[in-house]
C-alpha cells in the first residue's frame, strides 16, 4: 500500500507548489535578488516574511543582523520592490504573526518556531554541526527552490 | 597627469608576473595613485603588510566579525563561510583567478567588509596591500 501512496504523494507535491501546508514557496526568481542576497545566504523566498519586515530590513542594510550589507540605492530599491511585492502577507505561513510589529528574522516567525522548536530538530541541528538557522539548505536540500516539505 | 602614470608603471613592475591580470593591475594602479595622494612617501604596496592586515584582529567594527579571517578563514586558499553558513570562494588568486578583476565588486566588498570589520572604510594602502598579498597566494 505504502509503495503506491508514496510515489503518488511525491507526484502530487511536485505538481502543487506553494500549497502543501504553507511550507512550499515559489523559488526566488529575480536575478538581482538572487545575486545580491544570495552572495551571503540563500536568497530567501519573499513569502517567508511580511511586507513590513522586508521594508524595515531594506531600509537599514548597513546593520543587517550585525553585518554591513549596504547596496547602491538603485539596487536596493529594485530588491525592496521585489521582496515587498511578493511578501507573504495573507499566506498560511504568516498565520499568528503580529503584523503591527512583525519579526525581522525568519527564524522568529511563529510557524518557523513551531516547526523547529521540538527537541528532535534542535538535536538534529546540533548533531549535524549546523551553526545557524539562516542556513536552510544545510537540512532542507531544496530550500533554494522553495521546498521545505522534506522533514 | 604624469605622476599617476609613473606610479602606475612602478606598481605594474612590482607585481609578480604569474599573478598578472590587466584588470587587476588597473585596480592596483588606481589604488597606488590614491595612496600616493594620501601619503607622498608611498613607495609601493607590500604583500607582507597585506598578510598582517588580513590576519589582524581589529577594533571598532562589529563584534561578530573582528577580522577578515572571521569569515574567510586563516588560509586564503581555503573556502570561507559567511555567518549565515554559505561558502565563500577562496580569496587567493591562485585558486580563483578572477579575484580582484572587477572594480565594482572590489569596491563593494571592501566598503562592506571594512565597515563590518574595522568600523570604517579601508585606506587605499590597506586595499592595495591586501590585493597584492592575495595575488601572491
Amino acid at each position: 500500500m505504502l509503495k503506491h501512496i508514496l510515489p503518488a504523494t511525491l507526484l502530487l507535491l511536485a505538481a502543487t507548489p506553494a500549497l502543501a501546508g504553507g511550507k512550499m514557496f515559489p523559488p526566488t526568481a529575480d536575478p538581482v535578488v538572487k545575486k545580491e542576497c544570495g552572495a551571503c545566504h540563500m536568497a530567501y523566498q519573499p513569502q517567508l516574511l511580511p511586507r513590513k519586515s522586508w521594508e524595515a530590513m531594506m531600509d537599514r542594510l548597513s546593520d543587517h543582523f550585525g553585518e554591513n550589507a549596504s547596496l547602491d540605492d538603485k539596487t536596493r530599491d529594485a530588491i525592496k520592490a521585489y521582496l515587498t511585492a511578493n511578501a507573504g502577507d495573507g499566506g498560511k505561513w504568516l498565520r499568528g504573526v503580529n503584523t503591527a510589529n512583525p519579526p525581522q528574522r525568519i527564524s522568529e516567525m511563529p510557524r518557523f518556531k513551531k516547526e523547529h522548536g521540538e527537541g528532535k530538530v534542535q538535536r538534529m541541528k546540533e548533531k549535524s554541526g549546523v551553526k545557524t538557522w539562516a542556513d536552510c539548505v544545510a537540512c532542507h536540500k531544496q530550500a533554494d527552490r522553495g521546498y521545505y516539505e522534506d522533514d | 597627469m604624469k605622476k599617476p602614470f609613473a606610479v602606475a608603471l612602478m606598481t605594474l613592475a612590482a607585481l609578480p608576473a604569474l599573478a598578472g591580470s590587466p584588470a587587476r593591475d588597473t585596480i592596483l594602479a588606481g589604488l597606488a595613485t590614491e595612496a600616493k595622494k594620501a601619503d607622498p612617501s608611498f613607495a609601493g604596496f607590500s604583500a607582507d603588510r597585506g598578510a598582517s592586515f588580513f590576519g589582524a584582529t581589529q577594533k571598532g567594527g562589529k563584534p561578530d566579525t573582528p577580522s577578515c579571517t572571521s569569515c574567510h578563514g586563516t588560509t586564503p586558499e581555503a573556502t570561507g563561510t559567511t555567518r549565515a553558513g554559505k561558502p565563500v570562494e577562496p580569496l587567493a588568486v591562485s585558486k580563483v583567478p578572477t579575484r580582484y578583476t572587477d572594480p565594482e565588486k572590489v569596491a563593494k566588498w571592501f566598503q562592506r567588509n571594512c565597515t563590518s570589520v574595522l568600523g570604517r572604510e579601508c585606506t587605499a594602502l590597506e586595499k592595495g596591500d591586501f590585493i597584492t598579498f592575495m595575488a601572491t597566494r
